[in-house]
């Protein structure tokens, strides 16, 4: 059972109760309704790549692993898109679908482990969000069983479905809804070409606005990312991409698509770039020099990995305007809290991921690195963003959850899981903080005087 | 333009029906009227309700409220280069922000560029009972909590009042080109297929007996692209797209029932008859024809899609095809969620009344 105790989120762990690895839907409907009649919890997993602990098992409940549902069983070039079964892992859709000139857009740093059925429960993102979109914009319809055992199909194979849109719902539902059994991705044209540029900053700051500059230049890039000081050396001391390690920030600019279209956007964004103070510019010339200077980012979090024992990796999203301002605060947090941080994330989209790093074997490091999470994602909210742009809610994010949302729209959210799951059953203390959480947590956390919550009793 | 905020007695007179199990008629500028179908209920009017809230073009992000004219939007975006992607219909000059989105339309450049729906980022709502809540936000990337933004868009006003919706908008390419084909409808459909996926710079893909490519992007991108298909500079092309959007092209009068099929592309409808206007690559068909509902539900299901009587002299002719019992029983208790008294817009979402 050890292998199933806990997801990529390894400090906390659970064993369950039993471990089922069903092959067909028609299995999966069986542990369902017996689940069901005997109201036993029931936890999906797919790969166990999540970072939120949102496949955390429950000690009284099954673990239900849909790892055997491993299946590409159709790609349709002319309909430009892949009928999959949901433990399908995510790059193994593009590389299906590549000799038809067809790929699928979402790409989560995790794509060669994560599954599909995953990355609809967690709404994954990536790096390609900006311009692609997240998975919500990518799937066009899920097949799913509820925990009644009824199959229920959501979206169609065209670009909308009838009915009220649930397949918005499901898409980032991390499990709470139903058990999802088969997906159908949108696939795309793969781009003719992409091209990158790497700038360097001597300031946080200026980096932070030329982020911003390269958007109001009417520029959508395929990928625009930040690295902050601290991680440019670790990374260039990992993979030795030729990174500027004096810069304060680097930020990559990726463009993609036809020839002249990128050479267009290249050029625009090479002045832009330079014209917010860029003290280096450098384009890739072919494609091993953008694979190299992708290399650095992509390696960035084992980059860390090997500069200190443990690392916590942050998720917010804060609006593009108040990046400079939130890491300057974030860079306050860390003197305040002792432990370094390193900023390498998705600046296109504002989807932070401060690396928290710190030493486990050092007693209380690690509920002080949560803490110092806690905060980050708090400030996330304060500025106008959210706790969570990709990784999901799951358990670990239950907290500032109370923060973002009021006890109107969180009653909602539990009415709404109500309406697919009555008994409560399917990944049961996830994602939605109850209200007596909130009222503790808001109990510590009192903003300007106003108590969250006031007509709850303090427990 | 006027900017009011009129939340608070929105959602008292909601309060105040709720109350009383008074049914609700939620009205913007009327202009899709007959796209929602006959509803009962007291008129409530959101045209007070109006105002941008919030525009940041470096944040590609626009709120507003619900009663601002949908003209007022897109004229302020045009002024720093940007528009709505999706390119919503408006069928009327008093079109409101608010009944765009309870609509959920979108227009020619739909399969490239996202849908209305796709460009939703966060909404606040009245709902049943009377009760203002928030739901996603103003970033491009949130996934805490469902995601009850989307789940509005598109439901008619059923699931409650929007007060304001957040959108992510987009710069204005820098150049466009409509190119037209003599072409026959079975010509039409591999055209669109090879054309729709193959990574040029396509914004709209429609056939009326001529097949209509429109290009859009860098000027250098656009000019390759032209030289690398082909055929003809089409004639008064705005004229062309608008009047696809607006459906002020010639195929949408008269008085047969106008149906919108959503369909896989390459789909075929196999021998549904009447006459066709293609749109969307192939993805979004409009059939005029006499033919029985259930013929035309029943080709569109096996074609993979669904198919929406979208237009019709008759008030009671059934405007969707009955989900799946399960699904139906799903949408009513999704519904109470929000309603549970069901005032809001009575009759409008038959498949979950």
């Amino acid at each position: 059972m050890r292998p199933f105790e806990c997801d990529a989120l390894s400090a906390y762990t659970v064993l369950p109760w039993l471990a089922v690895l069903p092959e067909t839907v028609e299995q999966v409907r069986a542990v369902l309704r017996l689940c069901h009649s005997q109201s036993v919890p029931v936890v999906t997993r797919g790969a166990g790549t999540g970072l939120s602990g949102g496949a955390l098992p429950v000690a009284e409940g099954v673990l239900l692993s849909l790892a055997k549902f491993n299946r590409i069983l159709e790609v349709d070039p002319a309909n430009r898109l892949a009928r999959v079964q949901p433990g399908v892992r995510n790059l193994a859709i593009s590389e299906a679908a590549a000799p038809f000139g067809l790929y699928y857009a979402p790409d989560p740093s995790s794509q060669v482990a994560c599954t599909i059925g995953g990355n609809v429960a967690e709404n994954s993102g990536g790096v390609h969000c900006l311009k692609y979109g997240l998975t919500v914009h990518n799937v066009l319809q899920v097949t799913l069983l509820t925990i009644e055992g009824e199959l229920l199909t959501l979206g169609s194979l065209g670009l909308d479905g009838p009915g009220y849109d649930l397949l918005a719902l499901i898409n980032g539902s991390e499990g709470l809804l139903g058990v999802i059994v088969e997906v159908v991705v949108k696939l795309l044209p793969v781009p003719e070409t992409a091209r990158t540029v790497l700038a360097a900053f001597d300031s946080i700051e200026a980096a932070s606005e030329a982020v911003a500059g390269v958007i109001s230049a009417a520029l959508v890039p395929a990928g625009l990312e930040m690295m902050d000081n601290l991680t440019l050396r670790a990374t260039e001391a990992f993979v030795h991409a030729g990174y500027p390690v004096e810069a304060a920030a680097v930020v990559l600019c990726e463009m993609d698509g036809m020839v002249e279209q990128v050479e267009a956007e290249i050029a625009r964004a090479r002045t832009v770039l330079a014209g917010h103070g860029a003290v280096e510019v450098r384009e890739s010339r072919d494609e091993a020099e953008r694979r190299k200077f992708w290399a650095g980012r992509k390696a960035a979090f084992p980059a860390i990995g090997r500069i200190a024992p443990d690392y916590y990796c942050i998720d917010g999203t804060i609006p593009r305007k108040r990046l400079a301002e939130v890491l300057g605060r974030i860079g306050e947090l860390s003197e305040r809290y002792g432990l370094a941080v390193g900023n390498v994330f998705h600046a296109g989209d504002g989807n932070l991921h401060p690396l928290i790093l710190y030493d486990a074997s050092h007693p209380g490091e690690l509920e002080r690195a949560e803490a110092l999470g806690e905060e980050i994602l708090v400030l996330c909210v304060e500025v106008g963003g959210t706790v969570t742009g990709e990784h999901g809610v799951g358990i670990e994010k239950l907290n500032p959850m109370c923060v973002q949302f009021g006890t109107a729209e969180l009653r909602r959210f539990h009415a709404l899981k109500a309406a697919f799951d009555a008994g409560g059953l399917l990944n049961p203390g996830k994602a939605v903080p109850t209200l007596a959480r909130c009222a503790e947590f808001g109990r510590v956390h009192v903003h300007g005087g106003r108590l969250r919550h006031p007509e709850l009793e303090r427990f | 333009m006027r900017s009011l905020d009129d939340s608070e007695n929105l959602a008292g007179r909601v309060a105040e029906a709720c109350a009383r199990g008074e049914p609700l008629r939620i009205q913007g500028g009327g202009s899709k009227d007959f796209y929602a179908g006959p509803c009962t209920g007291q008129p409530l009017s959101t045209r007070t309700h109006s105002g941008i809230v919030h525009y940041e073009p470096t944040e590609l992000v626009l709120t507003a409220r619900s009663g601002t004219p949908l003209t007022a939007i897109e004229a302020v975006l045009a002024e720093s280069g940007q528009m709505l992607g999706f390119e919503p219909p408006h069928f009327g000059s008093d079109a409101s922000w608010g009944g765009t989105v309870a609509c959920g339309l979108s227009g020619p450049r739909r399969p490239w560029a996202g849908s209305l729906r796709d460009a939703v980022l966060g909404c606040r709502i009245v709902d049943g009972r009377g009760k203002v809540l928030s739901f996603g936000g103003q970033v491009m990337k949130n996934v805490a909590g469902f995601d009850v933004s989307r789940l509005m868009t598109g439901a008619l006003g059923t699931l409650g009042l929007l007060l304001e919706i957040s959108v992510k908008v987009l710069p204005k390419p820098e150049c466009e080109i409509t190119l037209s084909f003599e072409c026959s409808h079975v010509e039409s459909r591999e055209r669109m297929i090879r054309w729709g996926g193959s990574g040029l710079p396509v914004t709209g893909l429609a056939w009326d007996g001529r097949l209509y490519l429109r290009l859009a992007g860098a000027e250098p991108a656009v000019s390759t692209a032209v030289r690398r298909i082909g055929g003809d500079r089409a004639e008064d092309a705005a004229g062309f797209w608008n009047g696809l959007r607006e459906h002020a092209h010639d195929f949408f009068s008269g008085e047969a029932d106008l149906w919108r099929l959503s369909l896989p592309p390459a789909a075929d409808t196999g021998r549904l008859s009447g006459a066709w206007l293609i749109d969307w690559g192939g993805a979004q068909r409009w059939l005029r024809t006499d033919a029985d509902p259930d013929e035309v539900f029943a080709a569109a299901q096996a074609a993979g899609g669904h198919a929406r009587l979208f237009r019709t002299l008759n008030p009671q002719a059934p405007r969707c095809a009955p989900l799946a019992p399960a699904l139906a029983a799903l949408h009513r208790r999704v519904r109470a969620v929000f309603d549970p008294a069901g005032i809001l817009n009575r009759g409008l979402y038959p498949e979950a009344a």
